[in-house]
Parts: C-alpha cells; sequence; structure tokens
C-alpha cells in the first residue's frame, strides 16, 4: 500500500519543456501562479487558458496524467467554491430559506475554482518535467547568491536530494517494519485516538534509529569519496542556459505583460 | 616503496554503555602490522568484531590510528592533510548497496567522486563511461539504483569508487548482503579489476572461499593478526582458521573428517577438484571404504 505513494511525479518523456532548464521551469511557475491573481474578467481567463493548455500540449504529458492530479484536491476545491457561493453579498438569484446564491457569488466560485485548479495543473507541469535532481540542482544554481549572506545553498541543496533519494527506502523500511509489529500482535488501526496514537511509538523508534544508522553510513560514504562540501566542486551536467531558456524567459514574460494588459489597463466584463 | 604499510597500529576508541554510564574503552586494533604491495590481491579474514572492518577504515584514511601509524604511498594517514589523496589513492566499498549510492540515476552516483574531486565535465564523462564498463554495468547508466539488484548496486557502488580511479579499493564484506549469484558477479568483478587494471585489492570477509584466491591472506581475531601468508600455507592450519571463528567451507572438513576416518590425505590437497581426483586415482582400498557410504 505505502510503496504506491509517489513523491516528486516525473513523467519520463522527451519534450521542450523537459529540456528547458530547471530555473526557467521554477520562475516560470512562479511567474504562472502570480499571474493567477491579475484576471477579473473572462478574457484573462482565456489567455491563461490558452497558455496553460499549449505548455501541457508541448510537454507530452497525458492528460489523464495532469487530471489525476487535481483529483485529491477536487474536495478542498468544491468545498471553498460552495462557500463562496452562498457567502457572497449582492444581487439575490436564488433564495432559499436564510441561504440565497448570488450573481456575485457564482462569478467568485468560478473564479475560485479556475485559480486553484490552474494551480495546481501549473506547478505539476513542472514536477510532471522536471527530475527531483534537476529541481535541486536549479534550486543550487538560483539560490546561490545567498552564499553572500552565509546560507549554505548548496549543502542545503544536497540534503534536499539525499533526502529524495532515501525517501523510497525509508518507506520501504516503515512497511517492513510496520509488518514485523503487526506479526507480533500490534494492532494499528484499533482504539480510540489516544490509543492509536501510542501505537506510533513502536513504528518511530526503530525506523528513526534505522535512518540515524543510515545516515551515518552514508556520511562515512560520502567522505570516503572525497565529499568536502560545495568549494571546489565540478558538475558531470552544469546548468548553462540555450537559446531555447532565453526563448522560454521571452515567452514568459509577453505571457506576464498581456495578462497585466488585459487586467488592469482594459476594462471590459469587469466584476 | 611499499604500497601500504601499517606499522604496530592500536585503535580505541571510547564507548558509553546505557547500563553502567560509564565510559567503555574499546581496543579495535592490537598492535597490526602489515605490508602491501601494490597490485597485490588481499584478502583480511576474521570473525565479528575482529577489528577487520575497522582496519578496511583505517587503510582507507577514514580513521586515524591512536598509536602507530599507516602510510599509504608514504602519506602518514594521521595527518589531516593527507586526507584527500589518501582517500583518491584507495577506495572504500561498504556492505550495504543502499547506504553509499548516492545519487538518483547510477550515472549521477558515479560522478559524485569525479565532481568532488573538481574534475572537469569532459573528463568525468569519460570516467563514468569506463567505470561503468570495467564492471559491465554500461547497460545500467541511465537507470535508477532502485530498479537495480543488490549484486548489480554493489557493482555500481565499485563504480563509483572506480571513477575516482584509486590504486586500490578496500572492500569491507561486500558480498555479505547479497544472494549467491550477486555474491558470484561481484567477485568477478574485483578479480578482473585486479588483473586487467593492476588495482590492489583489500577484500574483508569472513567466508574462507572468498579469499580462495588471493595471493595473500591476514587472518584476525579480536584486534590482532592472528596468522599471514599464501593461502597454501594458511588453508592447513584448520584449527587456527576454527579457532578464528571462520567457517571452513565442505571440501575441507570433508578433508578434516576423512583424516579423522584414518583415510590418508596428504597436505599438498587443497581444492575441491584435487580433492575429487586424489580419491578417485588412489588405491582401490579407499573406493572400497567409501562404497559403504555411496
Amino acid at each position: 500500500m505505502i510503496r504506491e505513494m509517489t513523491l516528486g511525479q516525473y513523467y519520463k518523456a522527451d519534450s521542450i519543456l523537459h529540456r528547458l532548464d530547471p530555473r526557467v521551469k521554477l520562475a516560470g511557475t512562479v511567474l504562472f501562479v502570480i499571474s493567477l491573481f491579475f484576471p477579473k474578467n473572462l478574457l484573462g481567463v482565456l489567455v491563461a487558458s490558452i497558455f496553460l493548455f499549449t505548455v501541457v500540449k508541448l510537454s507530452k504529458v497525458p492528460w489523464k496524467m495532469m487530471i489525476r492530479g487535481i483529483k485529491p484536491l477536487l474536495f478542498v476545491v468544491l468545498f471553498s467554491a460552495i462557500v463562496n457561493l452562498f457567502g457572497m453579498k449582492g444581487t439575490v438569484l436564488i433564495q432559499f430559506g436564510r441561504f440565497h446564491i448570488t450573481v456575485e457569488g457564482i462569478w467568485m466560485a468560478l473564479f475560485l475554482i479556475f485559480r486553484l485548479v490552474y494551480l495546481v495543473m501549473g506547478t505539476s507541469i513542472m514536477t510532471f518535467t522536471t527530475t527531483p535532481n534537476q529541481l535541486t540542482d536549479g534550486l543550487e544554481k538560483a539560490l546561490g547568491f545567498l552564499n553572500v549572506i552565509h546560507i549554505p545553498v548548496h549543502e542545503i541543496a544536497m540534503m534536499m536530494s539525499i533526502a529524495l533519494r532515501f525517501i523510497p527506502i525509508l518507506t520501504e523500511e516503515l512497511d517492513k517494519i510496520m509488518k514485523a509489529q503487526m506479526s507480533r500482535g500490534a494492532a494499528f488501526d484499533e482504539g480510540n485516538l489516544l490509543q492509536k496514537a501510542k501505537q506510533i511509538v513502536p513504528i518511530l523508534v526503530p525506523l528513526f534509529v534505522s535512518a540515524i544508522r543510515r545516515a551515518s553510513e552514508l556520511a562515512l560514504a560520502m567522505d570516503a569519496r572525497c565529499y568536502i562540501g560545495g568549494s571546489g566542486r565540478t558538475k558531470m551536467h552544469p546548468l548553462i542556459y540555450q537559446k531555447r531558456d532565453y526563448l522560454a524567459y521571452l515567452t514568459m514574460l509577453i505571457y506576464l505583460a498581456v495578462m497585466i494588459f488585459i487586467s488592469f489597463v482594459l476594462k471590459i466584463g469587469a466584476i | 616503496m611499499d604500497f601500504m604499510k601499517a606499522i604496530n597500529v592500536i585503535f580505541r576508541y571510547k564507548v558509553f554503555t546505557s547500563e553502567e554510564e560509564e565510559e567503555q574503552t574499546v581496543q579495535a586494533l592490537d598492535d597490526v602490522s602489515l605490508t602491501i604491495n601494490k597490485g597485490d590481491f588481499i584478502a583480511i579474514l576474521g570473525h565479528n568484531g575482529s577489528g577487520k572492518s575497522t582496519l578496511a577504515k583505517q587503510l582507507a584514511g577514514l580513521l586515524h590510528p591512536t598509536e602507530g601509524c599507516i602510510l599509504i604511498r608514504g602519506l602518514d594517514s594521521g595527518r589531516p592533510e593527507n586526507n584527500i589523496t589518501i582517500r583518491k589513492t584507495a577506495g572504500i566499498v561498504f556492505q550495504n548497496p543502499d547506504n553509499q549510492l548516492i545519487g538518483n540515476i547510477v550515472e549521477e552516483d558515479i560522478a559524485f567522486g569525479p565532481e568532488n574531486l573538481g574534475v572537469p565535465k569532459e573528463e568525468i564523462w569519460e570516467r563514468v563511461s569506463n567505470a561503468l564498463a570495467a564492471t559491465g554495468m554500461t547497460a545500467y547508466r541511465f537507470k535508477s539504483p532502485r530498479a537495480l539488484s543488490g549484486g548489480q548496486k554493489q557493482k555500481i557502488a565499485i563504480s563509483g569508487i572506480l571513477a575516482m580511479e584509486p590504486e586500490c579499493i578496500i572492500l569491507d564484506e561486500p558480498t555479505a548482503m547479497l544472494d549467491p549469484k550477486g555474491r558470484k558477479e561481484v567477485l568477478q568483478a574485483i578479480h578482473h579489476l585486479n588483473k586487467s587494471k593492476n588495482i590492489t585489492i583489500i577484500l574483508i570477509t569472513h567466508h574462507m572461499e572468498e579469499a580462495e584466491d588471493a595471493d595473500y591472506i591476514y587472518v584476525m581475531k579480536k584486534g590482532k593478526i592472528m596468522a599471514q601468508g599464501m593461502p597454501p600455507q594458511i588453508w592447513p592450519q584448520h584449527d587456527l582458521i576454527k579457532d578464528c571463528g571462520i567457517g571452513l567451507p565442505f571440501d575441507r572438513t570433508l578433508v578434516d573428517e576423512l583424516r579423522d576416518e584414518h583415510i590418508e590425505i596428504p597436505v599438498g590437497v587443497n581444492t575441491e577438484e584435487d580433492l575429487l581426483y586424489y580419491l578417485v586415482e588412489s588405491n582401490s582400498n579407499l573406493m572400497r571404504m567409501l562404497g559403504g557410504y555411496l
């Protein structure tokens, strides 16, 4: 059961998006998420949709995968949409008892759905097309300037990528420990909340012991391979901007400019 | 100059036991001296707690002697400034492959060593290809280590060390967690490296079979070297080997028991084939005696 859990849902394919520099994708995602808060009219939604759908098409990630990413959030999205639907004051459309649905409420709910769904799709397109390691590499390079104020960027990135490598190993171990404790009579799904919380202890303690032991062995193996931190290190695949990366930045800026223009300069169909 | 030399090495460390709340000093190595020549295949045999893993870490420059000294290419391992050079010269592979692979992709993991050494990009690529080819793992270059078997992971770990272009590889019980197939693959790979690339191999093990083809053997017990010599000198000393907690292979046990039954087996008979050949070629009397068992 636990083994099916995946983190960093990378989808292997050969597309222009997969080949882009992770820094571009990081910046692009942040800008896209910000842009979702601009539109106050349908034209803005349309532009964002065209942009997102083109990107998904270019990424070669199947729509089925994209939709699967939204599913777990469906409840949250619908819940907040319904709250908005009933919570807005304005022109009353339907009234029953103390509850009323307003025109403004409907608009608000629709915009909320649009923002949340696009936010999830926008960020998952990044995780679909970027391996966790490329992502940490990208973060390391993009945040490199923080070294100036003595933030150990390389070390943090290294920790992130090691953590990612050990997540599947430790989940497997968790599975094994749970089964071992169950075979000794542990019942994890019985009793009240307090009893359930207590039953986690015999899982967590061996897991922690094992994790610490692994960490100490890994540290020794890293020492043996002459790891001395970030200084003087070279990279097998150094991040270097290509022509396509600059083009992607340009596209992103144009998109952002269009969104700003539609939302703040043109005032059509605003609510 | 000798390639690797340990002179009267003593290593102690302190442990806290939760019951006694008191510091205890453990002596892991007790007056260990050895000399290893370039290109040798050395086996260090010992039971759990014999100090063989501690010795391996000492030779790899990860631990430093409390007393005595270790010289690798004439460099004293006790001096911190020699650490990197020594670790580059003598790489070490550990028992659990999962706890020594750093990368999420095989290629990335093998590049980790050269990246740390500041090797230029093009040369890293070359080294990664060569290291993979040397262990026969080229086909797995872009795979995730998760997708590999234990033996394959261990060969990737060896490749990772190989990419640093060491002169010596120390293997600390590399086959302890593997199935028989993985064990065979790993042993073949290290023998191949020893022969084709003249890389010094120091194999730490508690399996006598694995030490069979070594050039020179050290047998350890409780931090001391109990015996050393070439395999033909070590193998007949069955009592000593058993005393050190090392299990004898089946054919050796058989020879012992045949001798106990007063069947004469010459001292030179050491391998399974030798034994079989001798038994068949020897007198018909023996065959008749064996007939009762068959």
